[in-house]
């Protein structure tokens, strides 16, 4: 059958900030941003970036997925929280995937996912490859790249047992067309006129692309069901579509009114969002553009109606929040100074060794459990907490991300320093056994008691900005209620 | 058991600085203001001392590291001095070292002094600081209301109170000891509030609002112990002793074992209270022991330890409370001097500023808060950590027949 996707899954932060917020903060400004303020974007969490989206994204994907099977995991953002440390090694930690899995990074270009599921697709062997992408850009205050901008992340499982959609083939171009940059370690675009990028990059270059792609491919244009071009333009998707026959009703939705242009990671994410729709039988065509095109065009089969249940981008999208605190935005992206006061001073210096020795339990969240007596505990420790029997040097790991949990006691804690007060935290049980003292993410004040269900979800714990080292761990957050 | 320490160990003087926002003073100031009251009410001379203990919580952010300071503040003679650390139970345990010293007869007369100088961090409350390399990356490094608070939210859902009565209790645990502070000289608030002030005030930590929490000060406070014998050779008639001295220290069952600990009690007030009770010889605390000053850094501690003492009944203490049994002029008085909350909360002094208070109080000494019923037998009850993970300590002193 061939190389082809065999599951998906997506992470959108819940927030969704409202543009006519951003805009009501700005209009005196930037005026003529007000066409762009409608519908909401996604952001992320002062505690998320796109390690831990992706994360995310990644644990949906896997729903249903044995682990041990997975041979590698890619992660593509042109905002890749490291420079000089392996982004997607850490959610190899966190996914607590074996140790003999590869890891590869891919930046550069707006189009590093779909070159990298291209090569995923090509290279596809017995054990399936973990191809994830997301994206937090920044963009100036009063910005379009503001307004029309998201954060998500997406997954996809590259491999070649019972795919859900067949890879039929690809192609590429590569030409240097500066529509924007990002020069490396700068937090912005520059952008060049959207006149010229419409005219020369949208129709000339993705023009160009599926002419001689789909003549390549050996695909009629009328055949294609679902046509993904994640460019946020309006009417620039119809416009290609007409252009190169394709149906109109093939036009997939950008997402712009719900998430927001997620980057590097929009075409998996409407991939993704594809995948949820579609039927078996189904081609669908997938474009990146930045500096150059991909086409990517796949088949849908049978086993999509087998896929067990996942959150996916219709259940992210589902649970979303409406925010409109403009400014808190801006803050957890640092693109705020406020005051902090000294109990923001605390020193949050990382020591290697520590993180190396605890690498398991702090980014996989493995606590462990008495062979002898089957008590659960989190950490791991060589004398075990069961007060009737302290066995010693009997613990095996025991893997607690994805326990269920319920909350044993809380507060809002409005005198400790947090980005976004007051900070929830409390006493958790899980499933099955273990307990710890949890903060707690994404809580609405009205959304915490005892006895509460909660999940794990993997988030920044802290900053060393002394030393600019971000800290993971694992948080609580409220589940909605079976 | 073991034998326990009853009645071998006696105080042979005690003092304690003013606390409050000491701008005008260094620790080591703190440290000899303490001092000179106890050297003066024990009749002795500094070189009489044969060792000494000193308990400082934060000495990162005050005196620095070991014995040292207080050993050149008091210009102690080139005798033993150790310092100890066991979060806010420090001070009980800088009078445990000294209480053991002469216990065991390696010292005649023994010195222990807490002090605490958090009024140099530049805000208020306790200085965010470190649990360890480890726990940092895994733990949660909440504010201490925080931590605290969320026996309230236990507490509600273990006995099922609403969570308007418990706030009003919680209150009540408040003004009752802003009412005494207001009568204590040496208290660092001496304002009485009420309920509405209480109960209206921002929100710190849910539930906790500002008058549920004590605030933190400068002070020190110091006991000089002796054995019973040499008390007498001294000269003291009327003796006020040891009667038990107990430590319990979390092993992580609270924190780690699922479905075991609920939250909304302390595991190690319960056997360290036990303990004293049983070393102490007292079979009915709720009618023996005079009058108390436990660790009441917030309102809902001071009113979980009522029942993990002994004093009220499980689910019922904050019933007690409410009813007025441990106002000043109630069956069983706890914080008759102000406690934590108004007499103040220099954290390693703290475990001694309440033996300090037990000890003016069995002598008759309290002036304009004494306590009317003569007290025999008095319980003080210093917590250290957070109710998950901690150190608790029960120190119960008596008059020598009692």
């Amino acid at each position: 059958m061939g190389s082809g996707i065999l599951a998906f899954g997506a992470y959108i932060p819940k927030k969704r900030l409202q543009r006519a917020a951003i805009h009501a903060a700005n209009a005196w400004f930037a005026g003529g941003l007000k066409g762009l303020a409608r519908g909401e974007r996604a952001i992320g969490d002062w505690d998320e970036d796109p390690i831990t989206m992706a994360v995310e994204a990644a644990r949906d994907t896997l729903t249903g997925v044995d682990r041990a099977t997975v041979g590698g995991v890619m992660l593509a953002s042109t905002t890749l929280p490291f420079a000089d440390r392996q982004n997607s090694g850490v959610i190899k930690e966190a996914l607590t995937l074996a140790d003999e899995t590869g890891a590869l990074d891919v930046t550069g270009s707006q189009r590093a996912a779909t070159s990298m599921l291209i090569q995923a697709l090509k290279a596809a062997g017995e054990r399936p490859q973990l191809c994830l992408a997301a994206e937090m850009r920044k963009a100036r205050p009063a910005s379009e790249g503001e307004m029309v901008q998201g954060d998500a992340a997406a997954g996809l499982l590259v491999g070649t047992a019972d795919p859900v959609a067949v890879f039929r083939g690809s192609h590429s171009t590569t030409i240097d067309f500066v529509d924007h940059y990002r020069s490396a370690g700068m937090d912005f675009d520059y952008g060049w006129e959207s006149r010229w990028i419409r005219d020369e990059g949208f129709t000339g270059l993705i023009g160009g692309a599926l002419k001689s792609g789909l003549k390549a491919l050996g695909v009629e244009a009328n055949a294609i069901d679902r046509f993904i071009v994640p460019i946020s333009v309006r009417g620039v998707p119809d416009a290609l579509a007409k252009k190169a026959g394709i149906r109109p009703e093939a036009v997939a939705d950008t997402l712009s009114a719900t998430v927001g242009d997620s980057g590097a990671a929009h075409p998996l994410l409407m991939l993704v969002a594809a995948l949820e729709a579609a039927k078996p039988g189904e081609t669908i065509l997938l474009i990146g553009f930045g500096q150059g095109v991909d086409l990517i065009l796949l088949e849908t089969t049978e086993a999509l109606t087998t896929l067990a249940p996942r959150r996916g981008v219709q259940g992210n999208i589902a649970r979303g929040r409406k925010d409109e605190n403009y400014l808190r935005w801006l803050f957890h992206r640092g693109l705020l100074d406020l005051e902090r006061g000294m109990r923001a001073e605390m020193d949050q210096k990382q020591p290697g060794t520590t993180l190396w020795r605890n690498r398991k339990a702090v980014l996989g969240l493995v606590g462990g459990r008495c062979t002898r007596t089957g008590t659960v505990q989190f950490p791991k420790s060589d004398i075990g907490v069961n007060p009737n029997d302290h066995a010693a040097h009997t613990q095996e790991d025991y893997p607690l991300a994805d326990k269920s949990a319920r909350v044993v006691t809380y507060t809002a804690d409005a005198l400790t320093y947090s980005p976004s007060p007051p900070t929830y935290y409390g006493m958790i049980d899980f499933e099955g056994g273990g307990r710890m003292m949890a903060e707690f993410a994404d809580v609405a004040p009205e959304d915490v008691e005892v006895g509460r269900a909660m999940e794990m979800v993997f988030r920044i714990k802290g900053t060393d900005e002394q030393r600019d080292f971000t800290k993971y761990f694992w948080k609580a957050a409220p589940v909605a209620e079976l | 058991m073991a034998r326990g320490i009853k009645d071998k160990v006696a105080i042979l003087g005690m003092g304690c600085a003013r606390f409050g926002e000491r701008w005008d003073r260094d620790a080591d100031q703190l440290m000899v203001e303490a001092f000179e009251e106890a050297v003066a009410d024990a009749g002795i001379d500094t070189s009489q001392i044969d060792a000494a203990w000193m308990g400082v919580a934060f000495d990162a952010v005050n005196v620095g590291p070991s014995g040292i300071p207080l050993s050149v503040a008091l210009r102690l003679p080139n005798v033993g001095v150790t310092k100890v650390e066991n979060y806010c139970a420090s001070g009980t345990e800088s009078f445990r070292g000294a209480v053991y010293a002469v216990a065991s007869g390696a010292a005649d007369i023994a010195l222990a002094l807490g002090v605490e100088k958090l009024k140099d961090t530049g805000y208020g409350g306790l200085p965010v600081r470190s649990r360890g390399t480890t726990f940092d990356m895994v733990g949660v490094t909440g504010s201490a209301p925080g931590n605290f608070a969320q026996l309230a939210s236990a507490y509600r859902a273990t006995h099922g109170v609403g969570r308007d009565d418990l706030k009003r209790a919680m209150a009540h645990v408040s003004v009752k000891s802003h009412a005494n502070g207001a009568k204590n000289p040496k208290a660092h608030l001496r304002k009485a509030v009420d309920m509405d002030t209480v109960l209206n005030a921002p929100m710190i930590a849910e539930p906790l609002g500002l008058f549920d929490c004590c605030g933190v000060s400068d002070g020190a406070a110091c006991a000089i112990v002796t054995t019973p014998e040499i008390a007498r050779a001294l000269g003291k008639t009327d003796l006020v002793t040891v009667k038990a001295l107990q430590i319990s220290t979390s092993n992580g069952w609270e924190l780690q074992q699922g479905g075991g600990w609920n939250g909304s009690y302390f595991h190690t007030t319960r056997i360290a209270a036990a303990k004293a009770y049983e070393e102490a010889g007292v079979t009915n605390p709720r009618e023996q022991i005079s009058l108390t000053e436990v660790h009441d850094c917030f309102s809902i501690t001071e009113l979980v330890t009522m029942e993990d003492l002994f004093l009220s009944k499980e689910g019922e203490g904050w019933r007690d409370v409410l009813d007025g049994i441990f106002d000043a002029d109630g069956k069983v008085p706890c914080q008759i001097d102000g406690g934590l909350k108004c007499f103040g909360h220099p954290i390693g002094a703290s475990g001694l500023r309440m033996i300090y208070e037990n000890y003016l109080q069995l002598l008759g000494r309290a002036g304009e808060r004494q306590r009317q019923t003569p007290p025999s037998l008095a319980l003080s009850h210093n917590l250290g950590g957070m109710p998950s993970q901690n150190v608790s300590a029960v120190a119960i002193v008596g008059l020598a027949d009692a």
